[in-house]
Order: C-alpha cells, then sequence, then structure tokens
C-alpha cells in the first residue's frame, strides 16, 4: 500500500446526488463522489453498478438528470467532452479510442493540436512540434515509438499506450482511468503505474476503476463502492479490507426472491470436454442435464459470451468435442445450432435480438420460417396462430401481433426475443444476460418463465453478470476469469463473497 | 504528405504507374499523340472531375457521400449564365466570386441537414439532388442558354493560356493542392480526417463530428459551385441536363484514386490519380474504337477491381487487428 499523502481537507472534485436515466432505466441513483488532489480513488462495483455512465458524465459525455458537480469548491457542468478537456478532467478508456489512419503523434495531440503562426493568426497546424510534443511525452513515458507511425499498425496494447500519453498532453488535473489494465500485459501495467505515481505526485486526482484486487490495493488510497446506481462506501483505503469492499459490492443479502431449483434432474443433455478459442477461452468442459439450470458467472470480458456463441456455431472453436445426448456432433452454423435443437437469446438485444422495426409475428417466426411456409411462401394465418399462444404464456403486453418490437418497453422486448426462441422448441436454451437493463418487476417474470422452462425438461445454461440472479436460479453455477472455469459451485453452497473471489482473482495475490 | 509516403506508399504509386502504363501504350500505338498538347488537353478534360473530387473526397472522409454535386454544378451554372446574360457589361469577375459563395451555400443545405436533422446523407444529397436538378428547369423554365447569349470575357477566361496551361487546368491544379494543404494544415481539415476515421473517439477528443461534416458539404458545395461556372463557359452551353449523372464519375474518381467509402483513409494525390486515371482512359478507349457502351462497362470494371482492392486493403489490416495479442496476453 501507499505511503499516506499529505492532503488538503477539500476535495478537488464533488459529486452530489447525481442521477441519470435511460427512458425507464436508472443508470445513477445518487452517485456521491470525493476526488482528492494528489490521490488515487478506486471506483468499485460490479458489472452494471452505473461505473461508466458515471465515466461518461465526468467527460461531458452524457449530462446528468440531477445533482451536482463542483471542482475546487465551486459548481461546475460539463457539457460536452471539450468542457471537460478544458476543466483538466482526461480519460483512459476501457476501449483504445484511437484513430487508426492517423499518426501516433497525431493522436497524442489530438485535444490541442499545436498551430503555427501565420500572419492572419495561428491557423495552421504545426507538425514539426506536434512530433517534438509527441517524443517527449513518448519518452517521459518510456514507450518506444514512432511518432510518425499510423496507429493501425499498432497492436492493441501500444495503442493504449498512445491514449494514455494523449490523456497526459495538456492539463489533467483529474484523470479518469477506466479499466486502463485490460489490455495491458504485467510489465505495460507496471509502466502505467509508475506514471499513475508520478501524476499523483505532480497532484493530480487520479479515479482508477478496475476489477483486479491486487492492482486496486497496490495503486490506490482511497475507495469508493457503487451499487445499483448509488454510491454505497467511500473513504480511506487502509481503514477498510477486501472483505468488507466485495461485501459492499455484491450486498449482502440476496434481495429478490427466487423459485428454487428443481432438485430432480434428466439425464445428461449436453457435454463439453476442452473447448479452446484463443484468445477467449481455453479448456473449457462441463456437462448440463435436461431440467438443469447452469450458471455461468464472471466479469466482462472472462470469455462467457465466446464460450456460447461457439457453442452455437457463431465462431468455430479451435479444439475440443460437444456432444448432445451422448453423440459428438460439430455445429458450424447457426442453421445447424437451431437444427439440434439449439437457442440462444444474445446479450445484446437490440442489436443481436430482435428486429425492432419488424412487428411482434414477423420477429417471433423468423427462425421458424421452414415450419410455417408452404413452397417458400409464408402462410400469414399459420404464422398469427403459431404467435398468440407464445404471447399469451409470456404475457407479452402489447397493442397487438403486429405492433413494432421498437415500442414494446425492455421487458416486453426481451420476451418477444424469449417467445421467437421457444417457437422453435429448443432442447438446450442458452440465454445471455436475459434481465440486462429490464425493470424489477419484468425481471420476475423472466426468472420464473427460466424455472418453469426447465422444469418441462429443457435443459438451460444461465449467462449472467448479476450474482443474486445467478445464486438463486442455478443447479449448478460455472465461474470463470480469463476465458478458464475457475470454480464450480452446487446449489446452496456459493456465499456471495466466495463467487466474486473466483471471478476476480482475489485471495490469490493477497 | 510526406508523412504518408513514409508508411504507406503502395497504393498511390500502384495507381500511378498504372495510369502512365496506359498513357505510355497509348502514345506508342499512336506516334502522332506524343505531344505536350496531348498532355495539356488531357488535363483540360479532366480539371473539372479533379475540383469535384476534391470536394467529394472532403466528404466521403466524414463517412458521408455528396451525390448532389453535379446538380449544383448545373444550378450554379444556369444562375450565372442568366447573371451574365442579363448583366453582361459587369463582366466576368462578379461571376467568378459569385460561382463558390452559391455553390457553397447549396452545400450548406446538405450540410444542414446532416448536421441539424440528422439525416443520412445519401438521403439528404439524394433529394437536394432532385431539387436543385429541378430548380434549374424552374429559372430557365426549360430553356437553354446559348454561347451567343453569353459575354466573350465569360466564354474565354477558362480556355485563356498561361504558361502553357489554360486557367482551367490551373484553377485544377490550385485547387487539388489548396485542398490537399488545408486537409493536412488545417484544424478544421484533420477534424475532417479524425471524425470519418473514428466518430466515437472523435467526441471523446472534443470534436464535434457533425460540424466537422458540415464543414465538408460546404467545401463540396464551394468546389462545384466553382465547376458551375468553368462547365458552362468551357461548352458554352447551360440547360437542365448538364453534367446529368456526372456525379457518378465523381465519386469512382475517388474510391479508385484509393478514398474510403468507410471514412477517414484517402488523399488528394490519391483523387488526382483516379481522376487522371479515367480521363486517360476515356480518352485511349475511343482510339481502340470502343462503343461508348464498352466505355462504360470499362470504366466500370475499373471502378470495382479499385473496390475490390480497397476492401482487400482494409481487411488485412482488420486480421492483424485481432492477430495481436490482446488478450491472450492479459494475465
Amino acid at each position: 500500500m501507499n505511503k499516506p499523502l499529505s492532503q488538503s481537507n477539500q476535495p478537488l472534485l464533488t459529486l452530489s446526488s447525481v442521477r441519470k436515466q435511460f427512458g425507464g432505466v436508472r443508470a445513477l441513483e445518487d452517485a456521491n463522489l470525493e476526488l482528492h488532489a494528489g490521490s488515487v480513488t478506486a471506483l468499485l462495483g460490479e458489472n452494471g453498478a452505473g461505473k461508466s455512465t458515471l465515466v461518461k458524465i465526468l467527460t461531458g459525455v452524457l449530462q446528468p438528470d440531477g445533482g451536482e458537480i463542483r471542482i475546487n469548491g465551486s459548481s461546475v457542468r460539463i457539457e460536452s467532452p471539450r468542457a471537460a478537456l478544458q476543466l483538466g478532467i482526461s480519460a483512459i478508456h476501457q476501449e483504445s479510442v484511437v484513430f487508426g489512419a492517423l499518426s501516433v503523434a497525431e493522436n497524442i495531440c489530438i485535444n490541442a493540436r499545436p498551430r503555427r503562426r501565420t500572419p492572419l493568426g495561428p491557423l495552421l497546424v504545426d507538425w514539426t512540434e506536434m512530433r517534438r510534443r509527441a517524443r517527449i511525452l513518448l519518452s517521459e513515458l518510456e514507450i518506444d515509438l514512432d511518432p510518425d507511425q499510423p496507429v493501425s499498425e499498432l497492436t492493441i496494447a501500444q495503442k493504449h499506450l498512445v491514449q494514455i500519453a494523449r490523456a497526459l498532453n495538456g492539463a489533467h488535473r483529474i484523470v479518469i482511468m477506466d479499466e486502463p489494465t485490460a489490455a495491458l500485459s504485467r510489465r505495460e501495467t507496471e509502466d502505467l503505474f509508475r506514471i499513475a505515481r508520478r501524476l499523483q505526485n505532480q497532484g493530480s486526482a487520479l479515479l482508477f476503476i478496475g476489477h483486479k484486487f491486487d492492482e486496486i490495493f497496490a495503486l490506490s488510497n482511497r475507495y469508493a463502492v457503487f451499487r445499483d446506481g448509488s454510491t454505497i462506501a467511500q473513504g480511506l483505503l487502509r481503514d477498510t479490507t477486501q472483505e468488507r469492499l466485495i461485501a459492499d459490492m455484491v450486498g449482502r443479502i440476496v434481495e429478490q426472491r427466487f423459485p428454487a431449483p428443481n432438485p430432480h434432474l434428466g439425464s445428461e443433455l449436453l457435454r463439453v470436454e476442452a473447448l479452446s478459442q484463443t484468445p477467449f477461452f481455453r479448456d473449457v468442459s462441463f456437462s448440463v442435464r435436461r431440467g438443469e439450470i447452469l450458471g455461468f458467472y464472471g466479469l466482462v470480458g472472462a470469455g462467457r459470451s465466446e464460450l456460447m456463441q461457439a457453442l452455437f456455431g457463431l465462431q468455430a472453436a479451435q479444439e475440443g468435442k460437444v456432444f448432445l445426448d451422448g453423440d459428438a456432433v460439430d455445429i458450424r452454423s447457426p442453421e445447424a445450432a437451431i437444427h439440434n435443437g439449439l437457442a440462444l437469446v444474445p446479450e445484446d438485444r437490440q442489436h443481436q435480438g430482435a428486429i425492432l422495426d419488424l412487428a411482434i409475428t414477423d420477429n417471433i417466426s423468423l427462425p421458424n420460417l421452414h415450419r410455417l411456409g408452404c413452397r417458400g411462401f409464408i402462410r400469414r394465418r399459420r404464422e398469427r396462430s403459431a404467435t398468440q399462444p407464445l404471447m399469451q404464456y409470456l404475457q407479452i403486453k402489447a397493442a397487438g401481433q403486429h405492433q413494432r418490437v421498437r415500442e414494446l418497453s425492455g421487458g416486453n422486448q426481451q420476451k418477444v426475443v424469449l417467445a421467437k426462441w421457444l417457437a422453435t422448441r429448443p432442447r438446450l436454451l442458452i440465454l445471455d444476460e436475459p434481465t440486462k437493463g429490464i425493470d424489477i418487476g419484468a425481471k420476475v417474470a423472466v426468472y420464473q418463465l427460466i424455472r418453469e422452462l426447465a422444469d418441462q425438461g429443457i435443459a438451460i445454461i444461465l449467462v449472467s453478470s448479476e450474482l443474486p440472479e445467478v445464486l438463486g436460479l442455478s443447479n449448478r453455477v460455472a465461474v470463470m476469469r480469463h476465458g478458464r472455469v475457475r470454480a464450480l459451485f452446487e446449489y446452496g453452497q456459493a456465499q456471495p463473497e466466495q463467487v466474486m473471489r473466483a471471478a476476480t482473482g482475489a485471495g490469490e495475490y493477497a | 504528405m510526406k508523412r504518408y509516403s513514409l508508411h504507406s506508399p503502395p497504393r498511390e504509386t500502384g495507381l500511378a504507374l498504372l495510369t502512365a502504363a496506359m498513357l505510355a501504350g497509348m502514345i506508342l500505338a499512336y506516334p502522332h499523340m506524343a505531344s505536350l498538347r496531348t498532355l495539356t488537353a488531357l488535363l483540360d478534360d479532366t480539371a473539372i472531375l479533379i475540383l469535384l473530387a476534391c470536394g467529394q473526397m472532403t466528404v466521403l472522409l466524414t463517412r458521408g457521400v455528396d451525390l448532389s454535386v453535379a446538380a449544383n454544378v448545373a444550378l450554379t451554372g444556369m444562375v450565372l449564365a442568366l447573371i451574365n446574360h442579363h448583366w453582361p457589361e459587369r463582366g466576368v469577375l462578379p461571376v467568378l466570386l459569385a460561382a463558390p459563395v452559391l455553390g457553397a451555400l447549396l452545400g450548406a443545405i446538405n450540410g444542414v441537414l446532416v448536421w441539424r436533422l440528422r439525416v443520412p446523407p445519401i438521403v439528404a444529397t439524394l433529394g437536394t439532388l432532385a431539387i436543385y436538378r429541378g430548380l434549374v428547369f424552374v429559372l430557365s423554365e426549360g430553356a437553354w442558354i446559348n454561347s451567343n447569349q453569353m459575354s466573350a470575357d465569360f466564354l474565354d477566361l477558362p480556355r485563356a493560356s498561361w504558361l502553357g496551361f489554360t486557367v482551367l487546368s490551373w484553377l485544377a491544379l490550385g485547387g487539388a493542392t489548396c485542398m490537399g494543404l488545408w486537409l493536412h494544415y488545417s484544424e478544421r481539415g484533420r477534424n475532417i480526417r479524425a471524425a470519418g476515421d473514428n466518430p466515437d473517439a472523435a467526441l471523446y477528443a472534443g470534436i464535434d463530428v457533425g460540424r466537422s461534416q458540415f464543414h465538408a458539404f460546404v467545401v463540396s458545395g464551394a468546389l462545384a459551385g466553382l465547376c458551375g461556372y468553368l462547365w458552362v463557359a468551357r461548352f458554352g452551353v447551360a440547360y437542365t441536363d448538364v453534367a446529368q449523372g456526372f456525379e457518378l464519375q465523381v465519386i469512382a474518381a475517388c474510391v479508385i484514386g484509393g478514398v474510403s467509402i468507410n471514412g477517414g483513409v484517402g488523399t488528394v494525390a490519391g483523387a488526382l490519380l483516379g481522376c487522371l486515371f479515367l480521363g486517360v482512359l476515356n480518352n485511349a478507349l475511343p482510339l481502340l474504337g470502343l462503343s461508348p457502351f464498352w466505355q462504360m462497362a470499362v470504366s466500370g470494371l475499373a471502378l470495382t477491381i479499385a473496390v475490390v482492392f480497397n476492401a482487400r486493403a482494409q481487411s488485412s489490416g482488420k486480421r492483424s487487428f485481432i492477430q495481436s495479442p490482446a488478450r491472450g496476453s492479459a494475465q
């Protein structure tokens, strides 16, 4: 841990009761945060706790619906990314936001390109000065890159370093690091930490967002924990423990009521042996029985979605075997997957799940057209009569079968996607984040439905980043980290803290 | 531009060599063509295409497309011809000033549609294309303005010769040079490139992507306006169907020159070579005795091959992106 620093009492930046809502979804409810000059504050929270929204508000990309932001005690409005830069707020983003066709030097100086004087004023971009400035920044950071190289030729880690150099070009009183180490190797991470400590000593206030506890404790001296869009706790890191932080992140009690899993399971339906696809997942083995719900928990980027896409034939796995009912199968396309009785409800409902501008009926019948067809033409009446019972069964609230999916609420959109796949009468249903971004009432309805489907003998794989949901619904929970299954828990045996530890790798370093 | 030659020479040089080879082949087959006159005539023929391509590539850089350039040429050309017809005593200077201003206004309409009303560029300019064409008919009441209705200085300026080249050619060369410098050295030019390269990153960098698109449309419009005068004066006639369908040739020249339809990628030098390539092709094919319809097919073939080349260059770039040790080294 770091040596305690002398700090003034007044924070450099204060957020009080900041709120932000998207349609019906509350992303931030009561966000409070203090950043102090010369200190690193770690921001902790589960996926969906509101961290990204907070970063977007601080960088001027989004405007808050309410609350106050103060810098040095005076209230400010961060109305655009440009305004954020002028206030001295710069950010290093999770995914590298760089310009592939532009040179390293221009990428670094894009926020403030140096100008050359002309008789009409400083109108021209001064390329010589830009290269010189980039070279100085790169050498200060001990990064060995040619300022003239186009960024598209760099590796992802190098692109990230370019982004870090950009954040340090110009004023940077407040530096936000949004999971900056995700793309970096161990050595590059150490370089980043060295840079962060120097900024800290220069009096900048740093906000560090990360999931790895060893990094958080190595770098930060303050912390703030977010849960469901609200600040749960904040203070000095030396006054707390890893266990306390985890408890704050997941919440002490499982708040929703879940129907208990069915203990009487059928025969084994799916068996996966040593499935690998570099760099996403490696050596993954598991099995699912009829009527069973197998949960997959992990952080974003742990490889869960990629694993499911491989099972469904979207991305071919490089090694390993898949068995259905004991027979080896080789599924290389979604068509083959559907033919084998698989269904995948994808994570990104709006882009991969539903076709928003089509009617409910058209969406539901999309993967089933061969059953509704007659010599290449679709029988509209048969289509309608196939949809109606599903809409009733799932209690989809809509003006009618012909309403466009775009006009429905998030929960009902998700039900349409579910209905679409139920209509294929799957043997194995893969649900990737089925309750992401839908309100609590709709969530409970989806939980009931998942349970009922399992009771009907469908094998279900539930990928979810919501810990209570995975623990409450699943017969067994597999925890993934860095593309491998790290732990497998039976229903009722797993404590949220244990699962979180397996997902973050905490404890391995302690 | 020195910057690009360091790392990515192949596309422009390849096209330059191909164009030179075609020219050499043409001259070898028809030795009487081997004169400076052939070259200056070629430049004269492609000058308007070059100016329009400089504007079009700016819009393409921002991930947009300007389908209304040829209609803009026709409308500005008609307005200027009418001005000259009614006030011939004012001379050519006001016309020369009014041309880019009027064109820029028409371009600004596209820009506002895209920036403020968020209409997709292809739809916005498809609409204005029809509107501008229609306005030409409304203004002229369907009549032609012929060379005998225009003043001599109005007609002669583009053809006037200076240091071996016509004013028309000088304007094309000067315009291309200015556009190259502007895109390379001005803040706005750099923002246009950045906004098309990666709009998300541009947003975070404090660049107004919509405003950059607006600027690109205004520039494209101003150049189209200038070309409106040049076209009418060169061919000595203004009517509704002036430059009908020419926007497609302009886009083709840009694409052949390596300007990406997906934005962010492309140089003025490339666009210039694309224009010269099409110019040589259009001069060479009639010599081979091909019918005009075959000429269209050959131009189309060249365009298709260029697009395939571009797509392959881009996808190979993407492949290296995935193969780089991204998450594999995250341990």
